[in-house]
């Protein structure tokens, strides 16, 4: 096994152990914080697939975490006060069932991925980075003028929607709905990497024009990337808005696709635990530094601009050396 | 009917003109041999039977079918398989990687090309940019192979390798002629290595065709006028 393995192995075994520890010693909290970090990781497992692998630095991953966000808030509203979300042509109900409400979220981030993705990946560069920040910020503006879901307000779920034989009000075992699920998405990660597709996508990174002479088409490889990117960060903001029961117009904000984008790179960009790795010290950042300061960004900026300075495969880069090619 | 055609090509890049009138086709099973001297247009030939370059004016048909307004993917799953100049293979990937990420269907596959090139197998888990030169030209044609390819076009194969990788390559495409009837066109300045295996010939000076005709008619006066050979 590489050491790359081993500290992946090591990093999972904390992130578990952690709320472990917090749930023996009656800390709920530190529960919260760990399921967070995993949640954040889901998004940045998202996120990754189209930076690190495809090369796409976009800005707009919030959009999707966000509509998961509000996939999950606004079906949940309905089922909590009894009312329909559309009448006609035919009856929608909301729905408390967290499977529902996660496959709603997959479908309307991937929906969402693919519109944005169809224009944005004509365009590469800083024009991508460019587009996909004035589509996420067109969503979010219209997030904060659609008052019928609390507007600028956001909106409150009073209740934690159900998954079959799970207590989802226990921190532990919503916890562990999350673990379980980050777990999922990196196998099927790991093996979409190794897959000709991954490798194609990969190819198409390095060399566009040889990609084309081999037969591929690399706008058809980043779209593909960029929309399964997009449903796995969909599907990680539908958890954030069940752990937080909460959503608002912060969550699609391009502060939220920076901070993505951040613990990614310090954690190591295109690395599988890259976005896992930097999550958790993303979380553990924001805990220990935000009780010292409410300028903690600062010290996040440091980081980030050490890790970029001399660590250009992140935190994994400097631990378990740089990547080689995969075998 | 020829497998690929180029009849009158004009090809520019911006404002320039590269191709001037060539024509040039090559049948199934046959190699062709496109000659030229430096700057001469064999590239751009190849581009744009790759559709990597439009042309202004002319044909180009692949098959029976004009392949004129296709997109370079397109163009390469009809079973157009290059071997660019310079090799470039995804140096990010390893050996097995850079193969099976272009794999189509067909009788090339992995064990295959590791017949054709027993080194490649050796070598399958390591990264392509640790292979030396003459692996790297060996891993860029089993790519190409792993296209399963009608026609395979060689540019500038074998430039820059030690004479003993240069004939186990040439080797290998005598192979690939004798064995499987794949149409080649090679570019290449070893008339010797060429000669080998090539059928017919074409020559290009300052973008135009100004010869063609079977390899072995060839004479030293086209050779000494326009390979400066």
């Amino acid at each position: 096994m590489s050491r790359e393995t081993y500290l992946n192995i090591a990093t999972l075994a904390v992130l578990a152990g952690v709320p472990l520890w917090a749930w023996m010693a009656d800390e709920p909290f530190t529960i919260t914080l760990a399921t967070r970090a995993v949640i954040f990781a889901l998004a940045g497992v998202g996120l990754n697939l189209a930076l690190g692998l495809g090369g796409l630095v976009s800005l707009g991953h919030a959009a999707f975490f966000g509509i998961g966000g509000y996939a999950m808030g606004i079906l949940a509203s309905h089922a909590q006060s009894y009312t329909p979300l559309i009448e006609v042509p035919f009856v929608i109900e909301g729905t408390k069932s967290m499977i529902v409400i996660w496959l709603v979220a997959i479908l309307a981030s991937a929906l969402a991925a693919l519109a944005i993705g169809v224009l944005s990946l004509r365009t590469s560069g800083v024009y991508f980075i460019m587009i996909t920040l004035a589509f996420g910020q067109m969503i979010y503006y219209f997030a904060i003028s659609w008052p019928a879901y609390g507007g600028e307000d956001g909106l409150s779920i009073y209740l934690r929607n159900d998954f079959p034989g799970v207590n989802t009000l226990m921190p532990m075992q919503f916890f562990g709905l999350c673990f379980a699920i980050l777990c999922l998405v990196l196998v099927g990660m790991n093996l979409l990497q190794k897959s000709a597709f991954g490798l194609a996508l990969s190819a198409a990174r390095q060399n566009e024009t040889r990609v084309l002479s081999v037969g591929m088409e690399p706008y058809k490889l980043r779209l593909v990337a960029f929309v399964i990117s997009g449903a796995i960060t969909g599907l990680a903001g539908a958890l954030f808005a069940d752990l937080n029961r909460f959503v608002s117009p912060t969550m699609l904000s391009w502060q939220m696709s920076g901070e993505i984008m951040i613990f990614i790179i310090i954690g190591g960009v295109g690395r599988l635990f890259g976005p896992v790795i930097g999550a958790m010290i993303f979380i553990l950042l924001e805990h220990v530094l935000g009780g010292l300061s409410e300028f903690w960004h600062v010290y996040l900026g440091a980081l980030l601009l050490g890790i970029v300075l001399f660590a250009k495969g992140g935190v994994i880069g400097a631990l378990a050396g740089r990547e080689k090619a995969h075998d | 009917m020829s497998l690929m055609s180029l009849t009158h090509i004009e090809a520019f890049y911006g404002s320039s003109q590269a191709l001037f009138d060539v024509s040039l086709s090559v049948d199934e099973g046959e190699v062709l041999a496109l000659m030229g001297r430096n700057g001469m247009g064999k590239t751009s030939t190849v581009k744009v039977m790759c559709r990597m370059l439009g042309h202004a004016a002319g044909e180009v048909s692949f098959a029976g079918r004009d392949i004129g307004g296709m997109p370079s993917h397109r163009a390469a799953r009809l079973g157009i398989g290059l071997v660019p100049e310079g090799r470039r293979c995804f140096a990010n990937l390893t050996v097995y990687e850079n193969l099976i990420a272009a794999a189509r269907k067909g009788a090339w596959d992995f064990n295959a090309v590791c017949r054709l090139f027993p080194r490649l197998e050796e070598r399958h888990a390591q990264s392509a940019a640790s292979l030396s030169g003459g692996e790297q030209q060996m891993l860029a044609i089993g790519r190409a192979l792993m296209t399963n390819p009608r026609l395979l076009i060689l540019d500038e194969a074998t430039e820059g390798l030690a004479p003993v990788i240069r004939q186990e390559i040439w080797e290998a495409v005598a192979k690939l002629k004798s064995e499987t009837g794949m149409a080649i066109i090679a570019i290449d300045k070893s008339l010797k290595e060429l000669g080998q295996v090539a059928d017919r010939a074409v020559i290009l000076e300052k973008g135009r065709t100004v010869w063609h005709g079977p390899f072995a008619a060839l004479g030293a006066a086209e050779t000494d006028r326009y390979l400066g050979v």
